[in-house]
């Protein structure tokens, strides 16, 4: 077996063929390190990687970085997430060099949510690189130590390099070749967009099984578990790049009264099941909004649990 | 072309308040087309700004001026001998035109009436689009006329981003997302393959002041220079 490109836990997991389920927790509007540790809770032993969002919908929060440090003391593998809307390329590497030097071994990279869904719409955007640029300037800094600019990096940081992929946004053929950019940028291991519309995404996954893609990179399916019907509309009509089929909405609004949410757990756990079986797929990324503390609960029933130690 | 948008009214009044002799100067190139700062704009102007004067008890005494290219020293010069005689002047061009006209008149104060806003297209009478932001490394022959820097929201090299809407971008219904047309009109011209491979992180030319000098004319700014 080839030598390991990073300690990332994930990594390890991926490479011993068990099937990964990674988690997702956003840094508090603050500076509260408690808020961190009480939302770490739940995840601990029953993920195996926890995406720290940035400054998520493009809404100020405690930085990335630094909340990965404490879900690591926590005890969680941290995926420390970057996007392209708030640093540029100088910022970028120092940050990541940063976040290396503090344990950090995974990194997702993702252009973000653009700065008028935010709260400070006025922001310059910066934009420097793209996502897919952002994945490739990670890898060389790795796997070539030197920095984009060129010169030599001391201790390169050894990054298990996520990216993120939307298998539903119009033009749905060209989504594949997007993930096949970003599989020729130097990706390991992708997340992907919330996945409601199954027969889309097989679809999807079988383009990039002919394309011989999921040989070259590890694809988390991106599972939500919807609370609430209105929670499912909102999904559906305001979130950029969501797909939500109107059985989904249907499905949750047959449900007895005060079943909403068990139903939508009902749907991600059928969700996980074809995963577990589906060519292609490595893994499930569980994107519990504001619902951490139903995280074990959700594993639970998946049956996901107990994680393999690696 | 350069468009802008004339400044309100009362902002170009409190930069000059204290002056009482006013020279307007339009421009009639590009802030003429947009409606911006062309003749008529001018005119107006001073015409607000004589009656709110009036009123306020402060009267004020304008002229206008319209020159052909106040981005260009040589049609700048016309106004050399009219200029002493006024306080001020509201240059009503783009900022490179307002800038040009300080520096040649480097002891007025030169105040600009518009606000220079972007370089784009005339779609309709008095209706502008943006679709260059000069990034001095134009991708326009790969990405099908189509202009990622300045019609995606995000500047994004390798499109289209997750946010995507039908063919909307992510920001608003209206806005079209820039990468859904690139692929749309490269798919028509069977030129797909020009975008399959990464396009390497940009070379941004425009992080400092720019100057050109085309070939056969270095000898000339030379000279220029030496003067
Ligand atoms: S790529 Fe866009 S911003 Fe750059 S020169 Fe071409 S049209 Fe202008
Ligand atoms: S939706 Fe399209 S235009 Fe808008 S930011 Fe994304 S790729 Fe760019």
């Amino acid at each position: 077996m080839a030598e390991f490109k990073s300690n990332s836990k994930l990594e390890r997991i991926l490479r011993a063929g068990h099937f990964a389920f990674t988690g997702e927790l956003g840094p508090p509007r603050g500076s509260s390190v408690e808020h961190v540790r009480e939302k770490a809770k739940p995840l601990k032993g029953n993920v195996d990687l926890v995406n720290i969002t940035d400054n998520q919908t493009a809404m100020v929060r405690m930085s990335s970085w630094a909340a990965s440090i404490i879900a690591k003391e926590e005890g969680l593998e941290p995926n420390y997430q970057m996007v392209c809307r708030d640093r540029n390329r100088l910022a970028m590497q120092g940050d990541i060099l940063g976040a290396y030097a503090m344990g950090i071994n995974n990194i997702l990279c993702l252009s973000g949510d653009h700065m008028q869904f935010g709260d400070h719409p006025g922001a310059k955007g910066v934009f420097d690189v793209d996502s897919t640029q952002l994945i490739h300037m990670v890898k060389k800094m790795r796997d070539e130590g030197t920095f984009q600019g060129g010169a030599e990096i001391e201790e390169p940081p050894k990054m298990f390099i996520g990216g993120a992929a939307n298998p539903f946004a119009e033009p749905f053929e060209w989504r594949v070749h997007r993930l096949a950019k970003k599989v020729a940028a130097g990706v390991d291991f992708i997340q992907t967009q919330c996945i409601f519309n199954m027969e889309k995404f097989r679809k999807w996954v079988a383009q990039a099984n002919d394309m011989g893609l999921t040989e070259k990179v590890y694809i988390l399916a991106g599972v939500t578990p919807m609370k609430s019907v209105g929670m499912a509309k909102y999904m559906k009509n305001r979130v950029p790049g969501m797909d939500v089929p109107d059985e989904i909405i249907k499905r949750l609004q047959g449900a007895e009264k005060g079943k909403v949410a068990e139903e939508g757990i009902k749907i991600a756990c059928e969700q996980i099941e074809e995963f577990k079986e589906m060519k292609g797929i490595a893994g499930v990324h569980l994107m519990a909004i504001e619902w951490e503390h139903k995280v074990p609960e959700i594993a639970e029933r998946a049956k996901v649990l107990p994680r393999p130690v690696v | 072309m350069i468009v802008a948008e004339r400044k309100p009214f009362d902002e170009i009044s409190d930069l000059l308040a204290g002056y009482d002799k006013v020279l307007t100067v339009g421009c009639k190139t590009c802030v003429a087309v947009c409606l911006a700062g062309g003749e008529k704009e001018a005119a107006l102007l001073n015409k607000e700004l004589m009656l709110a004067r009036k009123v306020a008890g402060k009267p004020v005494e304008t002229c206008a001026a319209l020159v052909e290219r106040q981005c260009d020293m040589e049609f700048l010069a016309e106004l050399d001998d009219i200029v002493d005689q006024y306080d001020a002047i509201v240059s009503m061009a783009c900022g490179a035109g307002v800038q040009f006209m300080a520096e040649r008149y480097p002891t007025k104060p030169v105040l600009p009436g518009v606000n220079t806003t972007f370089i784009g297209v005339n779609r309709d009478v008095g209706w502008y689009e943006e679709k260059c932001r000069s990034c001095g490394n134009c991708l326009l022959g790969v990405t099908g006329g189509i202009c990622p820097i300045t019609m995606c929201a995000k500047s994004l090299m390798n499109g289209p981003c997750g946010g995507t809407n039908q063919t909307s971008c992510e920001i608003n219904k209206d806005q079209p997302c820039a990468w859904y047309a690139i692929y749309q009109r490269l798919a028509g011209q069977d030129r797909l393959d020009n975008i399959l491979k990464m396009t390497e992180i940009m070379d941004w030319r425009n992080n400092v002041p720019r100057t050109i000098v085309q070939p056969g004319y270095e000898q000339r700014k030379a000279a220029f220079s030496d003067k």
